[in-house]
């Protein structure tokens, strides 16, 4: 987990979400943020719109921390990228 | 005064066909009529199926002019009322005309008309759109094609509550009725929400199922979106019986309630206070209607994760132990969630299962979930005598409408 790709995963939901970037932190639940389920479907689309990405009904499902957020999202990234 | 409600006219227009028969028989036999989506192109959607009306031709009901003047839901609203209309053996009269209301309800309005006139202006760069856009496109365009049809005057007006517009457009014309208010009502909705820019928004909400629509089933992946309308015919029960007309069902109640939670996410709190309201109301005109009396619910059962277990807990919260006999199925798993004319479908499927003694079941179920444990009438249309039942219908916003019927005497 790069600390750009975390940098970018939490300014993403910092500006979707309104709040100020520092108290978007790795280890935030999204209950601890306030991100509620029409929330979440918000930062999953900002999110598909920064890293150019869709990512898949199931692949969002029960996601809960912004840790498991970054880590969806570098999955995501390199299943894209060729290797 | 206030009236006993009959129903004695019934139109449809589904994803089983063009008519009230098709829809009955469809539901009856517990098929689902959700089929791959022909309206969009192919691939661009995360989900491949909807409820889409078959082989519609807009000139068999409207000369090419007409055609050109409303917009698919407003067509399907005309459809609806026209076989209505004619099922109940009313004529009008400019009098009886005056004494009329329309309430249809209707959520997302002329959403093709729209994607369509912006495609000209947005992507092919045209500086206008059609001055047709406008009478197209606005929510009571079917109501009021209807009132033109037949020289309705008295009151007519669309309801738009998302996913509840047609159950609030049935219950404000059933108390119109009840109370004297007006002679006679068509209630009902219509909806034709399957253009790409609506469903790109609906994609977005990430609720529809990439494959079917599974209400309460343990794998459920969420709603599948539909279209249609449907249109009843309301008139105080002696009218009905005095002119020899056919008594489909009774409306005995409504009511309704606002979460006042979430702007999306249900409660079962607000879901059950709309039910014990339908139940208070059907209670006032016959005092011996206990919750016990109810058989059979046809649930909002949209088939979301989030939908469907809050609906169970409502249901047990307000019927008790008696929630164990009741039989609880969402025919949206066959004729799909059409949105404003959700309500107005299950309705026919309500009165349906009421009149033959025969409750269509809960399709493309597969497995129970331990949330949803109620008896959902799994995939076999279960044959039942019932005299009571409800009709549920929960909107985005927290807004709640709920009818209560009663099979004809």
């Amino acid at each position: 987990m790069s600390e750009d790709l975390i940098s970018r995963v939490t300014a993403v939901i910092a500006k979707a979400q309104k709040i100020p970037l520092e108290t978007v932190t790795i280890d935030k639940s999204f209950e601890e943020l306030n991100i509620d389920s029409l929330d979440g479907i918000n930062i999953l689309f900002a999110l598909e719109g920064e890293f150019d990405l869709d990512i898949p009904d199931d692949a969002a499902r029960g996601i809960r921390t912004v840790r498991e957020m970054v880590e969806g999202i570098e999955k995501l990234l390199a299943a894209k990228s060729p290797q | 005064m206030t009236h006993r409600v009959a129903v004695t006219g019934i139109g449809a227009i589904s994803a089983f066909g063009q008519t009230y028969p098709d829809l009955w028989a469809g539901l009856a036999a517990g098929k689902s009529a959700i089929r791959p989506l022909t309206l969009v192109a192919p691939g661009v959607l995360r989900f491949p199926n909807a409820a889409e009306v078959p082989d519609y031709d807009p000139l068999r009901y409207f000369d090419e002019k007409e055609a050109q003047m409303l917009d698919r839901f407003a067509q399907f609203a005309a459809v609806a009322a026209r076989e209505a209309v004619k099922a109940s053996g009313i004529e009008f009269s400019p009098e009886l005309g005056e004494q009329t209301a329309i309430v249809l309800g209707c959520s997302a309005g002329g959403k093709a008309t729209e994607d369509d006139a912006f495609h000209h202006l947005y992507a092919l760069q045209e500086p206008r759109v059609s001055p047709l856009t406008i009478p197209r496109a606005m929510s009571n365009a079917g109501a009021s094609r209807v009132s033109l049809e037949y020289g309705i005057t008295g009151p007519v007006f669309t309801v738009s509550t998302a996913c509840s517009s047609a159950n609030h457009a049935i219950g404000q014309a059933f108390r119109m009725v009840r109370s004297g208010e007006v002679e006679v009502a068509l209630a009902g909705g219509s909806e034709a929400p399957l253009s790409l820019g609506f469903l790109k928004a609906w994609e977005a909400m990430r609720v529809v199922a990439p494959d079917t629509c599974r209400p309460f089933s343990l794998d459920r992946r969420g709603l599948i979106l539909g279209e249609g309308a449907a249109v009843l015919m309301l008139e105080p029960f002696d009218r009905a019986r005095s002119r020899g007309a056919t008594i489909l069902g009774e409306i005995a109640g409504f009511g309704m309630s606002s979460d006042a939670h979430h702007i999306t996410q249900p409660s079962a709190l607000g879901a059950a206070r709309a039910m014990r309201a339908a139940l208070l109301d059907a209670k006032l005109a016959d005092a011996h209607l206990a919750p016990e009396a109810i058989g059979y619910v046809n649930a909002h059962g949209t088939g979301t994760l989030s939908n469907d277990a809050t609906e169970t807990e409502a249901i047990k919260s307000v019927f008790g132990a008696h929630s164990k006999n009741l039989l609880v199925s969402s025919t949206k798993s066959m004729h799909g969630h059409a949105l404003g004319a959700a309500g107005a479908l299950e309705a026919v499927a309500t009165l349906g299962a009421l009149r033959c003694g025969l409750i269509p079941p809960t399709a493309n179920f597969t497995a129970p979930d331990p949330a949803c444990d109620l008896d959902v009438v799994p995939n076999t249309p279960r044959q039942a005598q019932i005299e009571f039942a409800i009709s549920n219908s929960f909107a985005f916003g927290g807004l709640n409408a709920v009818l209560v019927f009663r099979k004809a005497a």
